[in-house]
């Protein structure tokens, strides 16, 4: 269902960058401060939910790139396999890796959890586009 | 360097599985992919001989530490009985893939069937080498899935499904139940290992707990070994394609059951119960298996209930436990192994080349097959424990060893041999020496040197061990034997003993045995007239129809198919356990602040929730109602944000926004807001409402009294920077400390996430099927639907449709 207005689409235009951005920011922002992967993913959600009322299921989803549901389990995978990285250290299961990076804070500090929040991140953009697309795309 | 011969063989079977899909593909006829595949087992076996024979009599072990908090150790332990077993599995199991390619033929799904089969093997190679008891029950477990998928590879047809079931259900309940003794056992003794366990000996046998840990354990072993009464579904799985039944049904799997017993035996045998335990339950499945094959036609059948037979006497034998007795039950799993295997595989070439297995129509294939024809001779006399076949000498030690026991044992064996050289005669000799009744399916050629030098192989290593058993009793029957006992028993096996009693008991046998395979016929109509039909397998079918009579029953109560209802059984649910738990617990009426404690703005926001609250259940038009719950998550967030939890105010005003958009596409969809509801259900609604929201009230006010231990909060508090670099302590907690948490969570999200989609897509379809065909639940919850949906209808009015939309339009036009 694509809602036909001028206004929505321009305001759209301008919205869904900054709202993308907002969203990664809201993700690098959540190591110390309010925010990461789940607020991050419902931003980011939110920002192709409103493209996809703008200009169409099929168009956002060809935007995205991604076919949702893949998403969910791709997000899936990086968390698991972030908690696998421990293991080949000879630590537990899901025990945080760290490298230490030249650049200004918070990318200075590298880790399997940050890694782990992008698997958040990305199920939970899935789960959510995957609802809303098959909401917009019912008959 | 044993110590990866000993681990490597697993990773050599796991890595055929794959290659035998991938062969497949590649266009391999079947017979060229067995004798490929076949290298796999064969290159095992070798490596394991050599791990064997360079560890001179002691025992080879490895251990990788898996889950050590749970004591849980990837641990292999290979001595005299898993050196036994370990031969059977493999060098059977190469025979068995040969054997494959040519009876499976042009079969399509032939890759999946090996692939099935090394499962299987890899399985129970695990179960046999496992010393830790709990990986033990893994592959235990694993052997009963793969068995059930292999008996149940015919799945177009109905009764392979249901053997299938029946297998998987019997060994599978059994396999639970041997788990809580497992774990009972390990609790007592301090350890999972079995190798640690059987130090112990039998200082265990003290302990209250024994006798709950021994019943268990046999349950689990004897559904597994089909002892009586599990005995039913054994010869029901011969529906599985021949080289299976030769191979798990006879040969393996259901000798894991014997195997637990055997390994167990040094700390749980000699005490009263098990000698009675095991060794009745041993003798009462000779007796009824024993008495069942006589009324059988079926080649397969026969073999399968002569097999229950054997592992019955194999239990018996472990039960009575005397140094003679597992002496002979060391030689007797090996000379079963090697004759029930040539037969089986005997079997399936004479239906593969003839296109029956009934016995009764079947004769004079000794021109036809002759190489056929001596494989099965041999077996046949190995079996009926004629000199000079290995046979003979486990039945001997078979008749010593009840001669041992007592009179009442002895007759036991004596019954049980009468009707193995009865099942001899029908399955080795019948179809090859008896005159053909009438003409056959196909006219019976040799069958291809795939499925004739398994059999044949088989019954002249037999013959061979008969000869000179000095070698196989000095590397493999004494050390079994020793394992079983948990002492050394010296073996030497000679063919001739002399005239001994259990001779001359071997003459009466062949003797009586002959004539009753001679007057077969008569035999068979007798006692199929006697036939019982009360037995377990009339238990086990009534007891699942009564499963899934239970399982009827529920569904109609809890899942009637309306939304409202569910939701009323999930609240109800909740309100009344926690409700209950809180009510025992004592709750804090009195609220733990004063008025004066309360700022006005706080004050402020709860008169907002408060009325948009009752806004959101008073408007009349849906956009209202919605802004009204907006304000209400909105006012929700405020609070968070109030009371210090600025991450969960973000994701609150996240969700809402969220909720615009999915409300903005719902909102076309969703019918017309109107309501429907009488207005008695709108007050009993009303009351769940309040009880549900006073017991999160509540809950909330007791949540706050409880001190949770301090260390918690502080721990997190103090390492958040220091361990996991970051500030922010709540998402520190989600991705590192706990992250193990959230990855479950985030996986059940993504799983509704697929449940969501599911349901939006495949709307339509379903409408269509059940518009066709209304399923139970919409039957039993259309009266429901229509009840509430249309008020105005009385109950004398028939209910005009059966499609609850059409039901709720009616309602609302009248």
């Amino acid at each position: 269902m694509r809602v036909d207005s001028l206004i929505l689409r321009t305001a759209v235009r301008y919205l869904f960058p900054l709202l993308l951005t907002f969203a990664v920011f809201v993700f690098l922002r959540g190591h110390n401060d309010p925010g990461g992967g789940f607020v991050a993913g419902l931003v980011a959600a939110a920002a192709y939910g409103l493209y996809s009322i703008a200009y169409g299921a099929e168009q956002a989803r060809r935007v995205l790139g991604v076919e949702t549901r893949l998403l969910i389990g791709i997000g899936l995978a990086i968390a698991l396999l972030s908690g696998l990285a421990g293991l080949t250290s000879g630590l537990p299961f899901m025990s945080g890796l760290w490298i230490d990076l030249p650049l200004p804070s918070p990318l200075n500090k590298i880790g399997t959890p940050l890694l782990f929040d992008l698997g958040v991140f990305l199920t939970v953009l899935g789960v959510t586009l995957t609802i809303i697309f098959a909401l917009e795309e019912v008959e | 360097m044993n110590e990866w011969l000993l681990a490597l063989p697993f990773f050599i079977l796991l890595l055929a599985i794959p290659l035998a899909l991938w062969m497949r593909q590649q266009g391999l006829t079947t017979a060229q992919m067995g004798w490929l595949l076949a290298l796999f087992p064969l290159a095992s076996l070798v490596m394991m001989g050599y791990a064997v024979l360079s560890a001179q009599g002691q025992p080879v072990a490895v251990s990788i530490p898996w889950a050590p908090a749970f004591d849980i150790s990837f641990s292999l332990y290979l001595d005299g009985l898993s050196s036994l077993f370990a031969l059977l599995i493999l060098g059977i199991g190469a025979l068995i893939v040969i054997y494959a390619g040519g009876y499976l033929g042009s079969d399509p799904n032939i890759g999946r069937f090996y692939a099935w089969l090394f499962l299987f093997m890899f399985a129970m190679l695990g179960v046999v080498l496992a010393d830790n008891l709990l990986m033990l029950f893994i592959f235990w477990e694993l052997t009963s899935l793969s068995s059930f998928l292999l008996i149940g590879y015919y799945h177009h047809e109905a009764g392979s499904r249901s053997a299938a079931l029946q297998a998987l259900l019997v060994t599978g309940g059994g396999g639970l139940a041997m788990l809580a003794g497992v774990v009972l056992l390990g609790q007592i003794g301090g350890t999972f290992e079995a190798s640690a366990l059987l130090v112990q000996g039998k200082a265990l046998q003290h302990h209250p707990l024994f006798v709950p840990v021994l019943a268990l354990i046999l349950l689990g072993a004897f559904t597994k070994s089909a002892q009586f009464p599990f005995h039913f579904w054994l010869p029901n799985a011969m529906a599985a394609p021949t080289p299976v039944s030769a191979y798990l049904h006879s040969a393996t799997m259901v000798k894991a059951g014997v195997y637990l017993l055997a390994r167990l035996n040094p700390i749980l045998g000699g005490h009263p119960i098990w000698l009675y335990a095991v060794g009745g339950v041993g003798a009462a499945t000779m007796l009824v298996a024993s008495v069942l094959a006589y009324s059988q036609t079926d080649l397969k059948r026969l073999l399968a209930y002569s097999t229950v037979a054997a592992l019955g006497t194999l239990t018996l034998l472990i039960g009575l436990g005397s140094p003679l007795a597992l002496k002979a039950a060391a030689t007797f799993l090996l000379a079963h192994a090697l004759y029930k295997g040539a037969l089986f595989l005997v079997a399936g070439a004479v239906d593969h080349e003839t296109g029956t297995r009934h016995v009764p129509r079947l004769g004079g294939l000794l021109r036809a097959m002759p190489l056929t024809a001596t494989a099965a001779g041999l077996a046949a006399l190995s079996m009926a424990g004629l000199p000079p076949l290995f046979g003979f000498i486990a039945k001997e030690l078979v008749y010593e060893s009840g001669l041992e026991a007592g009179p009442i044992w002895m007759a036991v064996a004596l019954f049980m041999g009468l009707s193995t050289v009865f099942v001899a005669g029908m399955t080795g000799v019948a179809p090859f020496w008896a005159k053909p009744s009438e003409k056959l399916p196909h006219s019976p050629h040799e069958a291809p040197s795939t499925m004739w030098s398994g059999p044949l192989l088989l019954a002249s290593v037999g013959l061979l061990t008969g000869l000179l058993p000095a070698g196989a009793a000095e590397r493999i029957i004494g050390p079994a034997a020793s394992s079983m006992a948990g002492q050394t028993i010296p073996v030497k096996l000679v063919l001739w003993h002399g005239i001994t009693p259990a001779f001359l008991l071997s003459v009466v046998t062949v003797v009586v045995g002959t004539l009753l395979f001679a007057y077969r016929t008569s035999l068979r109509l007798t006692l199929q007239r006697l036939s019982w039909p009360w037995g377990p397998a009339y238990l086990y079918e009534r007891s699942l129809d009564g499963l899934n009579a239970l399982a009827r029953f529920q569904t109609r109560l809890l899942q009637s198919g309306a939304l409202r209802y569910y939701l009323l059984t999930i609240v109800l649910s909740v309100v009344v356990t926690v409700g209950w738990v809180l009510l025992r617990s004592g709750v804090p009426w009195v609220l733990p602040l004063s008025v004066n404690d309360v700022l006005f703005y706080e004050a402020a926001l709860a008169v907002l929730i408060l009325g948009a609250t009752l806004a959101a259940i008073l408007s009349p038009f849906r956009l209202g109602a919605i802004a009204a719950l907006g304000v209400v998550g909105a006012g929700i967030a405020l609070i968070y944000l109030m009371f210090g939890a600025p991450d969960l105010a973000i994701t609150q005003f996240a969700i809402e926004a969220l909720t615009v958009i999915l409300f903005v596409l719902a909102f076309y969809h969703l019918p017309r807001f109107k309501n429907l509801s009488s207005p008695s259900v709108r007050r009993s609604d009303a009351v769940v409402a309040l009880l549900t929201g006073s017991l999160m009230t509540l809950l909330v006010l007791v949540a706050v009294d409880v001190e949770i231990s301090p260390v918690v909060s502080r721990f997190f508090a103090e390492n958040a920077l220091t361990k996991a670099y970051g500030r922010n302590v709540v998402n520190v907690i989600l991705v590192d400390f706990r992250s193990l948490d959230t990855l479950g969570e985030i996986t059940v999200l993504g799983v509704a996430g697929i449940g969501v989609y599911a349901l939006l897509k495949f709307r339509k379809g379903r409408t269509k099927a059940e518009s066709a065909a209304p399923s139970l639940a919409r039957r039993s919850a259309q009266p429901a639907q229509a009840a509430s949906a249309a008020p105005a209808l009385t109950p004398s009015v028939p209910l005009p449709t059966d499609d609850p939309a059409e039901a709720s339009k009616g309602g609302e036009a009248s």
